[in-house]
């Protein structure tokens, strides 16, 4: 280079923009300074197999699956200046020893190898040492076929074990809490599920005894983990030690079908995996969303879904004719509800939404209250402590989504003052979806039963449905297409992962089909699929502008600002600022 | 490719005639017919016949002692010499199987049983005859060594229910194979 002192090197000019250069497997790519290596061979897109390294936790670099071999410029002697050559890059001295990528940070003018024969050999190396003690259980392992140790050991394992001795004999099949089973024999000592507990759980239950191969991971003496967030560490476990036992031997994971959706027990909106097979949900497991829940979800969220093959599941619509609901088809279901409603003023007719529906859901409704001639129409408050973690004060999932859908701030405002039209017998006539009135929505048997008129639009056959003139069974969260927004003002989406049972169906066609049935209009003036009904919201509410449901993201889009904060991600971000954790 | 020339067998008059040929047949087939009914015929007692020649008598007699080991019949599940049910419901043939024949429904093991260590087998194991096309995968991917294509062949039923083998059926055809696996003795 015979103009190295007008031209600039890559070194400058990465400095310029807080990067570093870092050749990796031959190739040099820019990444921000204080990136740990693992990182930048991941934004490389070269795999380094690791097992204890996750980015929301501490790295204690233990279990040395992550080795690669690094290099940096030689230090020059104190008179010799730095030799750059054509492409201003320094000479890379390769160390002889691999370092782990997990805990190390990248540096200027930095070499890392993923590949060649050391580090090949350290991976085979650190895999015959995992497995010496490990038991042939993948027959009867529920991480068979997610498991990192299966994985790694096809791709750097040998064949065979040359370990001729007896196995370490560990406990197996410990019960450490009410959702967890612990099997020791498979433990790889990552360590990940101890330092979630201890980190972001904030619960510290889990620890290690014993020294060497007898290392155990248990729980403290006297304790249990019932920490409500503990079956995260069974996502964590990179193998089969912590398995749930919900998901016990239910199904093997190959079978499954994975759906992202988003959890619809309270506001926040956890995003979610709904896992499938055929038209049964086996699990649901938290999806990673650095805005809303890292990489968590609360066991009691993720254990409490619909699933198609509930026992209490509506699966037609019904009728009720001299006090016995009778089977019907939807074209005698919807027109007996239109019929009905029409017998009564607006003024004698109540309509009860739910924070639960979907935007479009709640659109619908506001069209039929519109069609009714009714001015409101009311939402069921659900506020309960929240957990200053991910569970938000807010159990609804979509109160933003009705404050927003409805135009109206205080959607369930208007709820006391048809309890009491119900009760003065003023109202006579309502139409309710979502929502079971018994509970928290505050009404009674009594209440219920003085009513002239009563449908229910639902997925189980609860109270409400028992009492109802006319039952319309809907779709579960798992089982529709549709769009909420969570306390944060974040647009999401919940994608169908199953089919509704038998004859239930989406929730938004229900309403639809009735409000044509009451206006008369032919069918082809209301829209015929979720994504037309998201545009009809997109032109008329300001804050979903150019928002379409087919292009948003899985994870989602904020769309407005309500100023509140998710307590558990706040604390991530602050760790990830103090250099805590990679995030 | 190079092309070959066949040169068509040039045919003798008698060959032209097809007499003599015919003649030659009915020959043999009077020799066969004769050693027959003098209960010569060659083979007859191997092939477990009838006594009329080399026809066995189907259903009447059946030469099931002669099926080879290594025969396909329908597939079955196997216990092991201490009675334990191999399958630990691994799923994995009902993965493999190619036209879907098999169900399992895994189910743990409970704590009470002798054998509560191996904590899983199947609470209920399916295969539909009407769709099983005996290929044996299923057999090959085991990897307990539970389930094998046994030597029954005929496998009959009135409906299609009929023709679904459950899991104690399964038992019932499978019986016990003997010193395979031994990853669940107390040496591990
Ligand atoms: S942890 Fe992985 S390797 Fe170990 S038994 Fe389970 S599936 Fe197999
Ligand atoms: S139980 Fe799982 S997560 Fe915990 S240390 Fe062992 S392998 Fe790691
Ligand atoms: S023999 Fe083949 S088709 Fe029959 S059950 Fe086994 S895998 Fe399925
Ligand atoms: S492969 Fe073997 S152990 Fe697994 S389910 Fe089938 S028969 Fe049972
Ligand atoms: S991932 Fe680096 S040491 Fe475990």
């Amino acid at each position: 280079m015979s103009d190295t002192e007008t031209t600039q090197l890559p070194k400058d000019i990465a400095a310029e923009k807080g990067l570093v250069n870092v050749q990796i497997d031959g190739h040099w790519i820019q990444v921000p300074r204080g990136t740990r290596m693992i990182e930048a061979c991941k934004i490389a897109e070269k795999e380094v197999p690791h097992y204890c390294y996750h980015p929301k936790l501490s790295s204690p670099g233990n279990c040395r699956m992550c080795l690669v071999q690094m290099g940096m410029p030689p230090r020059p002697a104190p008179d010799q200046a730095p030799v750059y050559d054509e492409d201003g890059y320094q000479e890379i001295g390769w160390m002889p020893r691999p370092v782990i990528a997990c805990a190390n940070t990248v540096g200027e003018n930095m070499g890392i190898r993923t590949q060649g024969e050391l580090v090949e050999k350290c991976r085979e190396g650190v895999m015959e040492f995992l497995l010496i003690n490990h038991p042939l259980d993948c027959p009867i392992c529920d991480q068979a076929g997610e498991c990192r140790l299966q994985e790694f050991s096809v791709e750097h394992g040998k064949g065979e074990s040359r370990f001729k001795e007896d196995k370490i004999k560990k406990p197996k099949n410990v019960k450490i809490g009410p959702r967890i089973r612990l099997d020791d024999e498979r433990c790889i000592m990552c360590s990940r599920c101890i330092r979630f507990m201890d980190e972001v759980a904030d619960e510290p239950v889990l620890g290690f005894t014993e020294r060497g191969t007898h290392t155990t991971v248990g729980v403290f003496p006297g304790r249990e983990l019932t920490n409500n967030y503990g079956l995260n560490t069974v996502d964590l476990c990179p193998v089969g030690a912590l398995t749930s036992n919900d998901f016990r031997f239910q199904m093997r994971t190959w079978f499954l079908k994975e759906t992202d959706s988003i959890d619809t027990n309270c506001g926040t909106g956890a995003n979610t995996t709904i896992w499938t097979r055929g038209n049964k949900i086996f699990r649901v497991t938290p999806r990673q969303n650095d805005d809303v829940n890292s990489c968590w979800m609360p066991d009691s969220h993720r254990l409490n879904y619909v699933c198609p093959t509930d026992d209490d599941r509506l699966t037609a619509p019904l009728i009720k004719v001299d006090g016995v609901h009778e089977e019907t088809c939807w074209e005698n279901a919807i027109e007996a509800a239109a019929d009905a409603l029409k017998q009564f003023t607006p003024s004698e007719i109540a309509i009860i939404a739910s924070g639960r529906q979907t935007n479009e859901e709640l659109f619908m409704m506001r069209t039929l209250a519109a069609e009714l001639g009714i001015e409101s129409l009311a939402i069921v408050a659900r506020e309960e402590a929240s957990d200053d973690m991910l569970i938000s004060a807010d159990r609804n999932p979509n109160t933003t989504g009705a404050q927003l859908t409805l135009q109206d701030k205080d959607v369930a405002a208007t709820l006391a003052t048809f309890r009491e039209g119900v009760y003065q017998g003023e109202i006579k006539a309502l139409f309710v979806a979502s929502e079971n009135l018994l509970e928290e929505a505050g009404f009674t048997k009594e209440d219920l039963n003085a009513l002239e008129l009563l449908i229910a639009l639902h997925t189980s056959a609860n109270a409400t449905a028992h009492a109802s003139d006319i039952v319309l069974p809907g779709a579960s969260s798992a089982e529709k297409f549709g769009s909420m927004v969570n306390v944060a003002g974040r647009l999401q989406k919940l994608n169908a992962a199953c089919l509704p049972p038998a004859d239930a169906r989406s929730d938004w066609e229900i309403i639809r089909d009735l409000v044509l049935a009451l206006s008369g209009d032919s069918a082809e003036q209301a829209p015929q699929s979720i994504e037309a009904l998201f545009q009809i919201i997109a032109t008329s509410i300001p804050e979903f502008e150019g928002k379409s449901l087919a292009t948003l993201s899985n994870l989602g889009e904020t769309i407005t600002d309500t100023g509140v904060t998710i307590p558990l991600v706040e604390r991530e971000n602050q760790r990830k600022a103090h250099g805590e954790i990679v995030g | 490719m190079a092309i070959i020339k066949i040169k068509r067998p040039k045919l003798t008059l008698a060959d032209k005639l097809y007499l003599p040929a015919v003649i030659k047949g009915l020959f043999i087939t009077f020799k066969h017919a004769i050693r027959a009914i003098r209960g010569k015929t060659h083979g007859a007692e191997q092939f477990n016949s009838s006594g009329l020649g080399v026809t066995m008598q189907y259903p009447e007699t059946k030469w099931d002692d002669q099926l080879p080991d290594y025969y396909r019949g329908v597939p079955a599940l196997v216990t092991d010499e201490q009675e334990r049910e191999r399958c630990v419901s691994c799923q994995l043939c009902e993965f493999i199987c190619p036209p879907k024949a098999i169900t399992i429904i895994p189910g743990e093991i409970e704590s009470d049983d002798p054998w509560a260590k191996v904590e899983k087998r199947p609470k209920e194991f399916e295969i539909d005859m009407t769709r099983c096309i005996y290929c044996g995968m299923c057999e090959e991917v085991c990897p307990e060594q539970a389930i094998y294509l046994r030597d029954d062949y005929a496998m009959t039923g009135l409906s299609r229910a009929e023709m679904v083998n459950d899991k104690k059926r399964l038992y019932e055809i499978g019986g016990v194979r003997t010193g395979l696996v031994n990853k669940w003795n107390e040496i591990k």
